[in-house]
């Protein structure tokens, strides 16, 4: 299987590149996820992977932090190259990939503690802080970048928990945002969530990329569209087509991309 | 509605109203003869009372019959013994429960439950008589060995088998706990580079803490309850002490003492035996009461 891909406008952005797969395979026991998948993720860009329900974009993205560690019986077989680096290599610290590769998931998920505990959480784990003023500012400029400091700056010590859910949402945002990661995986962040909240999410994405790479898995082609410069499009387990955003939309190379973005198909 | 119905609704209704009546006749049966105790004894003196000492006496006329009733000593062991016994469950338990809960393979976990089945099952008795006859006599040597005197019967030994026995019974109802925290949780906290324990001790356990403390209050409702262990390996003689090398007494092995052999009912010996039980099943309702309400608003908060 070849993966079309699209040429990029500008050719220096082809040369940076933060996250390389190579030929990847997932197999959940028998049965196999992903099939031979090479991707070359570019630095302070939204990546989003599209695709019909079960193609493996969420497989793909649980790789990129070593999550499907934690299913039974699922194996990973390629390479997996952050910086340059294997992940999958022995003896890599999957730990510290984490703080690195951070993740925001599909339902909000704010631990039941205070927002501002839900926040520090990570600083706190990895000993980030000296100090409790230093924490103060950690915790406030992450809900700052998150958007929710004006919201909750006057009840930092109430349970994260009892936010609405686009507000958990954006604090699980900062909680993954405050551990200083570079990239952040996105799985889905908004299929829980009211069109407002989901707005409000996008927007931040959208901001959020200049200083982070973000993956973001979307069952939505509108946000696709909005929020990313490359979008991936994935099929029963194989990355069809992924080039940028704009080609991958108005001129689909592959008859399964455009039959799915038109909406014929999905 | 069909005949054979109404009659099958009628056992059904008949079936659960007996229960709640024998509940309430129960009830009033213990405050009704506690009243009676409280009208012979004053209630303060009951309450309040250090010295515990029903004597038994031989002859109508004999001096110092009516006793002395003073609760204090019996509930103060009582809660020695408990404290004992949760120092010793709470902490083993809660281990076996993240063990189980948090890190075992399925496997592991379906060959260990059993056995904590099995635990759980045994009768108190048994558990009693291995207080007496093994604990017991190594207390005592290992006490002597280290040079303090260690009672036959004491609050230690007590205390001890009692923890076992409730070892099963917290780690069970904690690793309820621990498995209603949802996978989303974890996943959270592992996301962020918390390393397995990290995530446990940091939000597992921190979530899951009203139903685990929920658990810990039934296993002390459990605890202040338990007769046969106390009755054969804490002693009779109500010392009022916190020492637990010493004998001491507890309100459900004086309410065994008070009602074995034969009595006039209208004997305060006898009545006591209802005050201790009112008060006993005061104490254990109040936990209970606690404890239900903590799960329940628990359960809500993941729904």
């Amino acid at each position: 299987m070849v993966t079309i891909e699209t040429r990029d406008a500008s050719a220096s952005a082809r040369a940076e590149t933060i996250i390389s797969a190579q030929k990847v395979n997932v197999y959940y026991g028998d049965f196999q996820a992903l099939k031979e998948v090479s991707i070359d993720i570019r630095p302070r860009q939204v990546t989003a992977l599209i695709g019909p329900s079960g193609c493996g974009k969420s497989t793909f993205l649980r790789c990129l932090n070593r999550m499907n560690d934690l299913i039974l019986n699922c194996r990973v077989v390629g390479k997996l190259l952050l910086n340059g680096e294997d992940i999958h290599r022995p003896g890599f610290d999957v730990v510290d990939l984490r703080t690195h590769v951070g993740m925001v998931f599909q339902k909000p998920n704010p631990f039941p503690k205070s927002i501002y505990d839900n926040v520090a959480y990570g600083p706190r784990i990895h000993k980030m802080a000296n100090g409790r003023s230093e924490l103060d500012g950690m915790v406030e400029s992450s809900l700052r970048r998150a958007g929710l400091w004006d919201e909750v700056k006057d009840k930092l010590a109430g349970l994260g928990t009892e936010l609405s859910g686009g507000q958990q949402q954006r604090l699980c945002i900062a909680r993954a945002i405050a551990v200083e990661p570079k990239i952040i995986l996105m799985d889905e962040p908004c299929s829980a969530l009211d069109p407002v909240a989901t707005g409000r999410i996008e927007e931040l994405i959208f901001e959020l990329r200049r200083d982070y790479t973000i993956v973001l898995v979307t069952h939505s082609m509108q946000q696709a569209a909005r929020t990313s410069q490359r979008t991936a499009f994935f099929h029963l387990g194989e990355l069809l087509e992924v080039g940028d955003t704009n080609d991958i939309f108005t001129k689909p190379r592959h008859e399964r991309t455009e039959a799915y973005i038109t909406g014929r198909y999905g | 509605m069909a005949i054979r119905e109404r009659a099958l609704l009628g056992v059904l209704i008949l079936a659960t109203s007996m229960a709640v009546v024998t509940t309430i006749g129960i009830v009033a049966a213990i405050l009704v003869e506690s009243l009676r105790f409280f009208s012979i004894i004053d209630p303060s003196s009951f309450f309040f009372g250090t010295l515990w000492s029903p004597q038994i006496a031989i002859r109508e006329d004999q001096a110092g019959a009516a006793g002395s009733f003073g609760f204090i000593p019996l509930l103060v062991g009582t809660l020695l013994i408990t404290l004992i016994s949760l120092a010793v469950a709470v902490p083993m338990g809660l281990a076996i429960a993240v063990y189980l809960s948090e890190f075992a393979s399925s496997r592991t976990r379906g060959q260990i439950k059993p056995i904590l089945e099995i635990l759980a099952g045994i009768p108190t008795i048994v558990y009693g008589f291995f207080a007496l006859v093994t604990l017991s006599p190594i207390l005592r040597d290992l006490g002597a060995e280290l040079g303090v005197e260690v009672a036959g019967e004491s609050a230690l030994a007590a205390g001890l088998v009692m923890g076992m026995m409730l070892i099963p019974f917290i780690a069970s109802l904690s690793e309820d706990a621990l498995f209603a925290v949802p996978d989303s949780l974890r996943h959270g906290a592992i996301g962020l580079g918390s390393t397995q324990l990290e995530a446990t001790a940091r939000v597992i356990i921190p979530a899951s803490l009203p139903g685990i403390a929920a658990g810990i209050l039934l296993a002390s409702s459990r605890a202040i309850g338990e007769t046969m262990i106390v009755v054969m390996a804490a002693g009779i003689a109500a010392h009022l002490t916190i020492n637990p090398l010493e004998a001491v007494t507890t309100v459900t092995v004086q309410i065994v003492t008070l009602l074995i052999g034969d009595q006039e009912f209208d004997d305060p010996k006898t009545l006591a035996a209802f005050a201790l039980g009112l008060s006993l099943f005061a104490l254990t309702l109040v936990l209970n009461i606690i404890a239900l309400h903590i799960v329940k608003r628990y359960r809500q908060s993941y729904e």
